[in-house]
């Protein structure tokens, strides 16, 4: 039996990793070609720093990913505290119903009915051209936002509510209340929120795709246009570096998070040790 | 008081939604929007040129003012047919290859050229003026073109065997042919085999053709679109029908146990990309203007060398360099002297289908996927 659980486990592992060792293995490759290893080289990632519309597209996507997973982090938080604190029940469940819809909805459909607007409105306003970075950082808003929402809420709900009212009572006004004790104590959620939201931007194709206009290019665009003729190796050694910054983050992330689990713990102990000593 | 707060930053995201909005239309600054095939220009990459900053040098110099070129991709023609029919994005130059300019100007999508300012346009080749998507030399400057033939492995294909559209039909080679996993190709190689009009409306001719590729589906390895490449260079397949610009890159990465050589059937597809104005434009001069610069001597070798198709420009099939840098060999593949193109152009190209012609094709697709 525990050989059965140790295969399986390798086995999901493979095919979890295999893709990825692939792309690594051949992103070194000396040639073009994905079934023959000529030899080992550095060559493709010399090219990719030379290939200014791939720049270009890491660019766009990262000043996308980084505006849009910000804002609707705080757009989220506020909607979070928002929600929580609407005193009917039916307008609670009806907020949570809204907020649902955009993450339930199919992508292909939000992309195409935000393009609808956006060209309208465009219309409206006589516009030539109704699409660009703005529309798409508003798309990318749109859908992150329920996600950020969702992470935040369930920290409030579990926050003690006399917290804030401690603070108040002891002179804190309500937004310098909300501001040193509640946001403190959601933050893990508005992190994760931030987080998922910076990640579901980074790699959306299908929004993007439709809300994308003038010589605005984000990243996975320009990868699936490149498949006409073939994708080149340049991307592999792309999606290579991208994988390892977002371990070496995942590693920071969590020495950061073991860091400072470790002090509290200490700092726990140490105010324990000093209750002892004093109530002896 | 966070009610005010928060109907002010509602209000802020509002208005500067709103400016995004509104600003572009009115923008004076020289911008050049170029809509165009991923992959189909000289990037710079592997110390090539790099057409647009060069374009964007070049302009500088000549006209002493600044220029933003923004310049994007798109996949196939079609997602650049429905990009600008949305109305929502406004380009000045598009690439678009012969059907769907024959599409585009019919619906009234393109506007004509003023010649006047592409003087480069008498490079060229005759044979490319007057072709069937643009028969009065009105809307277009052919980019590209390239004509449809047959890849094949010497180390498993006997060379008997070589010759016409009969080699994907071959029984010895079950299980080593590759077929275009896209209907409209397959079809065609169906009915250059039999002989038919690969634009007919007749539905007995599509059957007819169908009742062909049945008879090949049980030698086919399988239905391909771009699995091609990794599938010829590796040997995995041996036989595949495909443009001769691709089958030198197939050849500059094949594994040393496989000897890939190409040769065109007698009747075959031709398609050409033509630079085209939409209808959306904001500055038909500069368009124009941009246009005219590609087709001169430096950028449309560069494009050339680079897309590996063969170019229409005689500044480029004339230039000792070009031929020096593809080599004999690719230059008799690329090139094939053909003398009446134009007249095997209108013959054997694609032309735009009505509907139910599509639909029809579509149907009978199916069934022999399915079967």
């Amino acid at each position: 039996m525990k050989h059965v659980s140790r295969i399986y486990t390798a086995l999901i592992l493979l095919f979890l990793f295999a893709p990825i060792a692939i792309l690594l293995v051949f992103s070194f490759n000396s040639s073009k070609s994905l079934s023959v290893f000529s030899s080992f080289s550095m060559h493709w990632y010399r090219e990719l720093f030379r290939d200014s519309e791939t720049l270009s597209s890491v660019k766009n996507t990262l000043i996308l990913a980084v505006s849009a997973s910000i804002i609707s982090t705080v757009m989220g938080t506020a909607a979070a505290v928002g929600m929580h604190r609407l005193k009917k029940r039916y307008l609670r469940v009806a907020m949570d119903a809204v907020t649902n819809i955009p993450m339930i909805n199919p992508d292909i459909i939000t992309g195409i009915s935000l393009m609808l607007m956006f060209v309208f409105v465009g219309r409206f306003f006589g516009a030539a051209t109704s699409l660009n970075f703005g529309t798409m950082l508003i798309a990318h808003i749109t859908f992150c936002l329920p996600y950020v929402i969702l992470q935040v809420l369930p920290k409030i709900q579990q926050m003690d509510a006399s917290l804030p009212e401690a603070a108040m009572d002891l002179g804190c006004t309500p937004i310098k209340a909300f501001l040193k004790v509640e946001v403190p104590e959601i933050m893990p959620g508005i992190i994760t929120g931030l987080i998922m939201a910076f990640t579901l931007s980074l790699d959306d194709f299908v929004i993007s795709y439709f809300t994308t206009g003038n010589g605005f290019q984000t990243l996975p665009i320009r990868i699936y246009n490149m498949t006409k003729k073939t994708v080149t190796p340049k991307m592999y050694a792309l999606a290579t570096i991208i994988f390892f910054v977002i371990l070496a983050l995942l590693l920071l992330s969590n020495v950061f998070d073991a860091n400072t689990a470790q002090t509290i713990r200490e700092a726990r102990s140490r105010k324990k040790a000093n209750h002892a000593k004093k109530e002896l | 008081m966070k009610k005010t707060i928060c109907v002010l930053l509602s209000l802020v995201l509002m208005l500067s939604a709103l400016l995004t909005l509104s600003s572009c239309g009115k923008s004076k600054s020289l911008v050049l929007n170029v809509y165009n095939w991923g992959e189909y220009i000289s990037d710079g990459s592997e110390g090539t040129l790099d057409t647009i900053a060069a374009f964007k040098e070049w302009y500088q110099q000549t006209y002493g003012a600044k220029i933003t070129v923004r310049y994007t991709t798109y996949q196939s023609n079609e997602d650049m047919y429905a990009k600008l029919s949305s109305g929502a994005v406004s380009y000045d130059v598009i690439i678009p290859s012969d059907y769907m300019i024959a599409r585009m100007k019919d619906e009234g999508m393109l506007l004509p050229l003023n010649y006047d300012n592409i003087p480069n346009y008498q490079y060229i080749d005759e044979s490319f003026r007057g072709l069937y998507y643009d028969p009065d030399n009105q809307y277009t400057v052919p980019y590209t073109y390239g004509v449809v033939g047959i890849i094949y492995d010497a180390n498993v294909v006997d060379e008997a065997d070589v010759g016409d559209w009969d080699l994907m039909w071959n029984e010895k080679y079950a299980g080593n042919i590759l077929q275009f996993n896209n209907s409209r190709d397959a079809f065609a190689t169906a009915q250059y085999k039999l002989g038919l009009d690969v634009n007919s409306t007749d539905h007995a001719n599509w059957d007819a053709a169908l009742q062909e590729l049945k008879t090949q589906s049980p030698m086919i390895k399988s239905y391909v679109m771009d699995e091609v490449y990794n599938m010829m260079e590796s040997g995995e397949a041996a036989i595949a029908a495909y443009y001769a610009g691709d089958y030198f890159t197939m050849l500059d990465n094949q594994s040393d146990s496989v000897d890939l050589q190409f040769y065109y059937p007698e009747r075959t597809n031709y398609f050409v990309d033509a630079m085209c104005i939409p209808s959306c434009c904001q500055n038909k001069e500069l368009a124009e203007i941009f246009i005219n610069y590609m087709l001169s001597e430096e950028p449309a070798i560069a494009n050339a060398e680079y897309i590996y198709y063969a170019s229409p420009n005689s500044l480029v099939y004339d230039s000792e360099d070009y031929q020096e840098e593809l080599g004999e060999d690719a230059i008799a593949i690329l090139y094939p002297g053909i003398e009446n193109f134009s007249e095997l152009y209108n013959e054997y190209a694609y032309r735009n289908l009505d509907p139910d012609t599509l639909s029809y094709i579509t149907t009978l697709w199916e069934t022999l996927k399915i079967s």
